[in-house]
């Protein structure tokens, strides 16, 4: 199952590589992740997708958790949360094919952030698997640049990971 | 210099305040080997008294010696290196220390802060190097937060399941030219570290009704009881109940070896009795082990009825292999501690006739293939039987000496043969399995304990690996005996290649290359003694034995053909499923 793992990390130079470590060294693949500071600039926030089961999952929480760097971790996907991930993709957009792609990116709420005569740089965020749905919906013919950030998430309601 | 509150301050250069930083640690010894990048740091060692510096002939013996120092004291090992090479040859000595869960805390000189990362001379990313090998690691950035960084780094190395800690020090932070002021810190706050202390009540109670309710228990117990210092709590409760024991091979003296409840390590060369009682066990009480694969055999065959309770300090390692039916994560201190109090204060008692028929089985399994009711190997030969060598040993010395070994069949030998009746006496490679550790651990043994009984038992391949250690040995004059199961062969690759190969000897026989070993213990100034002869085992052993104020050399010849039995079948084959001897199989 796929899981969204938030994690709270002192930041540290060598931090973000114990983590990444980790999962190299053990063994578990990470799909996607994401860090920056936060509002305490001694603090970090980490997001990472992986696939496992719950035997898996369990292991590497507990292995994360055990990185002295680690100040407290989340399994997002444990409770409801919101996740959100951004892409930005360049598509070829000539002739008829302009509409189409305007048509898309309004139905996916996306954004047109740049163009040119023969091209469109369309911004869309939401969850990964909406945004697959977008770049399926375009068509690998038309798609000439894929760029995406990772997921971020957040719980829902008043729970919050903090020190 | 005085401080916001009027304190007198002392203004120290960087590689002062490391030096000074170690000995409000409470540190007295290093181990270590000097270089380029590590100069201020030694020149500071050489300005003060406190510290006592050991001077190595290879920067693996530093960290094996002061491996074998922790593990004998429980004090966190110091090792002292400089950068490139000398932080590499480290390595080794890190990871098996990491492996098996030693403190210690390494200190490499790394190059100039403005120089990382051009490939400097003797640069290497130590903290890189080491991070899959070290609890955790430092790179100090500036000499004021030197103090703090030695004290982080002792607490977490020595706190809640120990492991090594590097700290790496540029060059330029150590210099003897700027000066700060120095103030050991008295407290450290770590919002990110707080080890596991008491073990959850719940917990307890429940695993305390499941060992009352069992009627195959066993109790399985490995480094931790040992690292954690439980060993008269653990015995206790055994005793208690009266449940067997088995021990894995970092928890050998961990419950007295010599007690009848003791069923012998467990595992792949773990004893017939022991191997079967795991099997058929109802209930299996793990403290401070880890479900290695050299001791679980096939995971999915394990133990098929038992209920499993599982202590230990570390999280990640419950339920890692083998799922834990009553997890426990806590100190096995405080956790035996409290499951004695429910013990005692309990209403129930086990199944007393059901315990005395376990025990009826279990004797019988020791009747039959059990390796303290009769000698398992051949007693007739002319040729010297390893086994009868460390059982010789094992008199000799009264079951009391600190023994350390290197890795084979001669560690294997010593760990069935050698019946350790306390904690901190068997100092051997588990995790890793890294041949050369013997003899610097022996050396790092010494110094914690110099009016003690010291020997390491190694084999002919394995000494190889750090014999320069041998050098060391005579300048700080550390009498130790090294006792050299001399197979002419790397026996244990060897006895692999006779069971799995159909014989072929790739690469594990030496070719008629082996060196006097004498000649070289006397080339270093040590005495050597040779040993060839059935007749004379006994004789020259207390010969060299008697001999207290030199290292000794104790080469014996021991029969090449021998292996080590029982050995687990392997692929596919569960805990009870062992090779007994060359023809026979359970
Ligand atoms: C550094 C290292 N290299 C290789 C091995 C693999 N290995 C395990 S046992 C062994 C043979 C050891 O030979 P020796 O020291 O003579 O001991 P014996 O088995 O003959 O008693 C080898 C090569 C190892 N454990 N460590
Ligand atoms: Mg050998």
């Amino acid at each position: 199952m796929r899981r969204i793992i938030s994690v709270l990390m002192e930041n540290e130079p060598g931090a973000l590589s114990r983590v990444v470590g980790l999962f190299s060294q053990r063994g578990y693949n990470i799909e996607s992740l994401t860090v920056a500071p936060t509002e305490d600039a001694t603090l970090s926030r980490l997001t990472l997708t992986t696939i496992g089961d719950d035997h898996k999952i369990e292991q590497i929480t507990k292995n994360l958790n055990k990185l002295i760097d680690v100040v407290k971790l989340v399994d997002l996907t444990e409770g409801s949360h919101i996740e959100r991930e951004l892409l930005l993709v360049k598509v070829r957009a000539t002739g008829a094919q302009r509409d189409e792609v305007k048509r898309s990116v309004d139905i996916f709420r996306g954004q047109i952030v740049d163009v040119t005569s023969n091209m469109y740089t369309v911004q869309v965020s939401g969850t990964s698997e909406k945004l697959d749905a977008f770049l399926q919906a375009l068509g690998e013919h038309t798609i000439m640049e894929v760029v995406r950030s990772g997921v971020s998430g957040i719980a829902r309601g008043e729970k919050v990971l903090s020190v | 210099m005085e401080d916001i509150e009027g304190a007198q301050v002392e203004l120290l250069s960087g590689g002062d305040m490391l030096v000074r930083a170690l000995q409000d640690e409470g540190v007295d010894l290093i181990f270590g080997y000097p270089g380029g990048s590590a100069l201020h740091i030694y020149d500071a060692i050489f300005r003060q008294k406190g510290i006592k510096h050991v001077l190595v002939r290879h920067e693996q013996g530093a960290t094996h010696a002061a491996d074998g120092y922790a593990r004998a004291t429980g004090k966190t090992g110091v090792v002292l290196v400089t950068s490139g090479p000398g932080a590499t040859n480290a390595i080794t000595g890190i990871a098996t220390a990491y492996m098996d869960s030693i403190p210690m805390v390494v200190i490499s000189g790394q190059v100039p802060t403005d120089k990382i990362g051009e490939d400097a001379f003797q640069e290497t990313d130590m903290v890189g190097c080491s991070r899959p090998i070290v609890k955790h690691s430092f790179l100090v950035k500036n000499a004021e937060e030197i103090p703090e960084v030695v004290k982080k780094a002792f607490y977490i190395a020595s706190t809640g399941r120990p492991g090594p800690v590097v700290i790496d020090v540029p060059k330029d932070v150590t210099n003897p030219v700027d000066r700060f002021p120095y103030k050991f810190p008295e407290k450290l706050r770590m919002r990110s570290y707080t080890p596991a202390g008491k073990g959850h009540t719940g917990q307890i109670r429940k695993a305390v009704a499941l060992l009352l309710s069992a009627k195959r228990p066993v109790i399985y117990a490995g480094g931790g009881v040992v690292q954690g210092d439980g060993s008269a709590l653990l015995t206790e409760l055994a005793q208690r109940l009266n449940y067997p024991v088995t021990n894995t091979l970092m928890g050998l003296g961990a419950y007295p070896g010599t007690d009848k409840r003791f069923l012998g390590m467990l595992g792949m060369h773990g004893t017939f009795e022991a191997n079967t009682a795991m099997h058929h066990a109802d209930v299996i009480l793990a403290v401070g082990a880890r479900f290695d694969d050299r001791v679980t055999n096939t995971p999915d065959k394990f133990c098929p009825s038992a209920k499993v309770i599982h202590i230990d300090v570390d999280p990640a390692s419950i339920s890692k292999t083998i799922t834990a039916d009553v997890p426990i994560v806590g100190t096995v201190q405080s956790v035996l501690s409290d499951m004695l109090e429910m013990l005692k204060s309990a209403d129930e008692m086990p199944d007393q006739s059901a315990i005395v028929d376990w025990w009826r089985q279990i004797d019988d399994w020791r009747e039959r293939h059990g390796l303290y009711t009769a000698p398992r190997f051949r007693t007739d030969g002319d040729m010297i039987m390893p086994q009868e060598v460390i059982r010789a040993v094992h008199e000799i010395t009264k079951g009391d000496a600190y023994v350390t070994s290197d890795v084979g069949q001669h560690q294997m030998f010593t760990a069935q043969y050698y019946l350790f009746d306390k904690p901190r006496r068997w100092i051997n490679s588990g995790g890793l399995g890294t041949m050369g550790f013997g003899l610097p651990a022996a050396l790092g043994v010494k110094m914690a304990h110099p009016e003690a009984e010291v020997v390491c038992v190694t084999g002919e391949g394995s000494i190889q690996m750090c014999i320069q250690e041998l050098s060391t040995a005579t300048q700080y004059h550390l009498p130790v005996k090294i006792l050299c199961l001399n197979n002419q062969a790397l026996g244990m690759v060897k006895q692999w290649q006779e069971m799995q190969y159909e014989g072929r000897l790739s690469n594990s026989v030496y070719e008629e290359s082996l060196p006097d070993f004498i000649k070289l213990a006397e080339a270093y100034g040590h005495l050597g003694m040779k040993i060839e002869h059935r007749d004379e085992l006994h004789g020259k052993l207390e010969e060299a034995f008697a001999i207290k104020d030199r290292t000794v050399f104790i080469d014996v010849y021991v029969d090449p053909s021998e292996h080590v039995y029982p050995m687990q079948v392997m692929p596919n084959g569960s805990m009870r499923d062992m090779w007994l001897s060359k023809t026979e199989r359970t």
